[in-house]
């Protein structure tokens, strides 16, 4: 497996991670790491158990065995607050805004600047809404509205700056281009580039094969709870990938004829 | 970079007639719009009822009495406002006025006095305390059913309306316990329960300078972080129309004399000369109202200014993505409720030294008044949606309609089909609003 350590210790690694509901195996024993400055792709059809893995490190899901070690060091991850402390940043494909907020208020939701009197700053938090915003898409005005009337484009910034201002070193989204036209898209790639260079680590889940292809460094597959293998996208073309996730059989199992039956 | 500049479409001057720009331009300076319609709806139900009445419906007299009547309601829908924000409802506080409004009578009546002396000039404020905590621990009993135990807030307060209901029968056997301490009865208003001319200035004044310390603050703020900033105009305006209003409330319940034979008495307990043309002792503002501006202060500085606040509307605009935010979502409505309670225990003693008694039927329906209050005033009971003076306005408009119709003489089943019509209409044209404004 290629999950072994060449670049010193991964910042991320889940050992045997396991959740179940009500005796249904949502994720069974799975292993996966994360290592700096790297996209990783983690990608299944639906109910692959993707979201679940990744809730479990983002805190919003108890996992009901398994290991999580950050930096090599194992931590205990229960809720989002644990997670956020340890530096992981989550985009969920639902955005996870309060709709009725304005964008400074969802930023800073839960990590609230307070005035010396413990009153909330909204003047300081707008300012550094404004400021990342200026960075992450200039054209964003609309700092005194609720998320609610802003377009699909624009509440996902306003996800991303989120997950981006609190010096996240692992990030993780979640269908992070879903909702996006080409252009955003495309400046959502952008900044996952430059997150990327600057050695955050980047856990991206997509159905978009192409997406991946793109940006991950490497491709996690899951099928129906368990992880089907881990592979470098350079070793794999996007056919093997796909029968990763179809039929759950790696680069070096599967057969010409099973190749051909994907397009079929 | 981050300084905006105004859209370009608003020109400075207003056109008149041209009422959608006026509405935007508003907006855009951060004046809610809405809240502007409702005063426009107050005043209209106000000249109204004016002219029905025949000239006595805009009288000191009036809306003195006005004030008080509404204070009750309004305090508690201060706190339902965050009820219904974060998505719940609390159909018992009509019942839990009962049960601590009835335990506050019993103390001061019954119970303290033999502990600690009838008279006892402390009694009323113990009374009070240990009114506020009871409402406290009732709020924070059932918000904490709702929040940990996951049972939804209109059964468990449902449940309350009954448990509590039955409680202020069995607190005192179904007596009426009267009459109050003689300090507690202050918390009603009645003939000596107000602040006086001097004292009511006094607030007036204070109350002018705070309202120009926080135009100014505002400003000063938004200067240093290069936001934009209103027009020093709108500024003045504002501020000058907020001074008016609070100078022109005070100069109305100055004009409100004690009734003529309690100014003999008065006088003749204080040895004051009685001048010609008979004497004129003005009331000035009723402690009721003094309690519910202090209440309103309060909830909206907790509203807006701290993070339980902002919690509770987040909770209300998307539960999950509080909770993913980190929030302690339980503790939070936890103390939603017990807030609520604690602003029924303040109600519940403002209604019984006002009435001077207690009765196991104290607090009936104000439940469904309170709620009203908040909806009429631009709450939202799908959540996330709702403000402190809004709910404040809502109640004054309910008790305008109410006594007003009183004034010209409509009957109380007729009173009830306008309430409840009114109640209706009022969330339509919320909801035909809110649909535009969307757009």
């Amino acid at each position: 497996m290629s999950g072994t350590t060449v670049n010193g210790t991964p910042l991320v690694e889940m050992r045997d991670m396991s959740v179940s509901f009500g005796g249904v195996h949502a994720v069974k024993d799975v292993t996966i790491d994360l290592r700096p400055g790297e996209i990783l792709g983690l990608v299944g059809g639906n109910g692959a158990g993707k979201s679940t893995l990744i809730k479990t490190l983002a805190g919003a899901q108890k996992a009901d065995s398994g290991e999580i070690f950050i930096d090599g060091n194992p931590v205990t991850i229960t809720t989002p607050r644990d997670a956020k402390a340890y530096g992981i940043e989550t985009i969920y494909q639902t955005l996870a805004l309060a709709d009725n907020q304005d964008a400074p208020s969802n930023m800073f939701l839960g990590r609230e600047l307070r005035t010396r009197w413990g009153t909330l700053d909204d003047s300081a938090m707008e300012d550094a809404t404004r400021k990342i915003m200026g960075r992450l898409n200039p054209r964003f005005q609309k700092f005194k509205e609720p998320v609610a009337s802003l377009s699909g484009g624009q509440r996902q910034s306003v996800a991303i700056a989120r997950a981006v201002h609190f010096n996240a070193r692992i990030l993780i989204m979640d269908e992070p281009t879903a909702a996006l036209g080409p252009a955003e898209t495309e400046q959502v790639r952008e900044l996952m580039r430059q997150l990327k260079s600057e050695g955050i680590g980047i856990i991206m889940i997509s159905h978009d094969i192409h997406d991946v292809f793109d940006l991950a460094d490497r491709i996690s597959v899951m099928l129906q709870g368990k992880l089907v293998g881990t592979v470098n996208k350079d070793d794999v073309t996007m056919d093997e990938v796909l029968a990763m996730i179809i039929i759950g059989k790696m680069p070096e199992e599967v057969t010409t004829k099973e190749l051909e039956q994907l397009h079929g | 970079m981050s300084v905006v500049e105004a859209p370009p479409t608003q020109s400075d001057t207003l056109e008149p007639g041209s009422r959608r720009s006026l509405g935007s331009y508003l907006r855009d300076n951060e004046i809610d719009t809405r809240m502007v319609g409702m005063v426009a709806v107050l005043l209209a139900i106000w000249v109204a009822f004016h002219f029905l009445s025949g000239g006595t419906f805009i009288t000191p007299r009036n809306l003195w009495n006005l004030s008080v009547q509404t204070s009750a309601i309004a305090i508690m829908a201060t706190g339902m406002v965050l009820v219904i924000v974060s998505r719940n409802i609390d159909l018992s506080v009509g019942s839990m006025v009962g049960t601590v409004g009835m335990v506050m009578a019993m103390l001061q009546v019954e119970w303290l006095p033999p502990l600690m002396g009838s008279g006892n000039s402390w009694i009323w404020l113990i009374t009070l305390a240990i009114g506020v905590v009871l409402g406290a621990l009732i709020g924070a009993f059932q918000g904490s059913i709702i929040a940990y135990v996951g049972v939804p807030s209109f059964i468990v307060t449902l449940g309350g309306l009954l448990v509590w209901r039955g409680f202020a029968w069995l607190t005192a056997s179904g007596r009426t316990i009267a009459p109050m301490d003689a300090t507690f009865q202050l918390l009603g208003g009645g003939s000596s329960g107000s602040l006086g001319e001097t004292g009511s200035w006094i607030v007036g004044g204070v109350a002018c300078v705070g309202i120009v310390a926080l135009l100014v603050m505002g400003r000063r703020r938004r200067r240093k972080f290069g936001f934009r900033l209103r027009p020093t105009w709108l500024d003045v305006v504002l501020g000058l129309l907020g001074c008016a209003v609070v100078l022109g409330a005070v100069w109305v319940m100055n004009s409100y004399y004690l009734p003529e034979n309690l100014a003999l008495q008065y006088a003749e307990e204080h040895d004051i000369p009685i001048p010609e043309g008979g004497l004129q002792i003005p009331l000035g503002i009723p402690y009721p109202v003094l309690i519910l501006i202090g209440v309103t202060l309060v909830m909206s500085f907790v509203t807006n200014r701290l993070r339980f606040g902002r919690y509770v509307f987040s909770i209300g605009g998307n539960p999950e993505a509080a909770a993913l935010a980190g929030i302690k979502t339980k503790r939070t409505l936890v103390r939603v409720f017990m807030t609520m309670g604690i602003l029924v225990a303040i109600s519940g003693a403002v209604s019984i030294a006002r009435l001077n008694a207690a009765v196991s039927g104290l607090g009936t329906l104000n439940e469904l008044y309170v709620i009203a209050a908040a909806v009429i005033g631009g709450t939202s009971l799908s959540g996330g949606i709702g403000t402190i003076p809004g709910a404040i306005l809502g109640a004054l408009i309910m008790q305008s309609l109410q006594s007003g119709m009183v004034l010209i003489g409509v009957g109380a089943p007729v009173q009830d089909v306008v309430l409840g019509v009114t109640l209706v209409v009022a969330v339509a044209i919320d909801t035909i609003y809110r649909r535009r404004a969307a757009r």
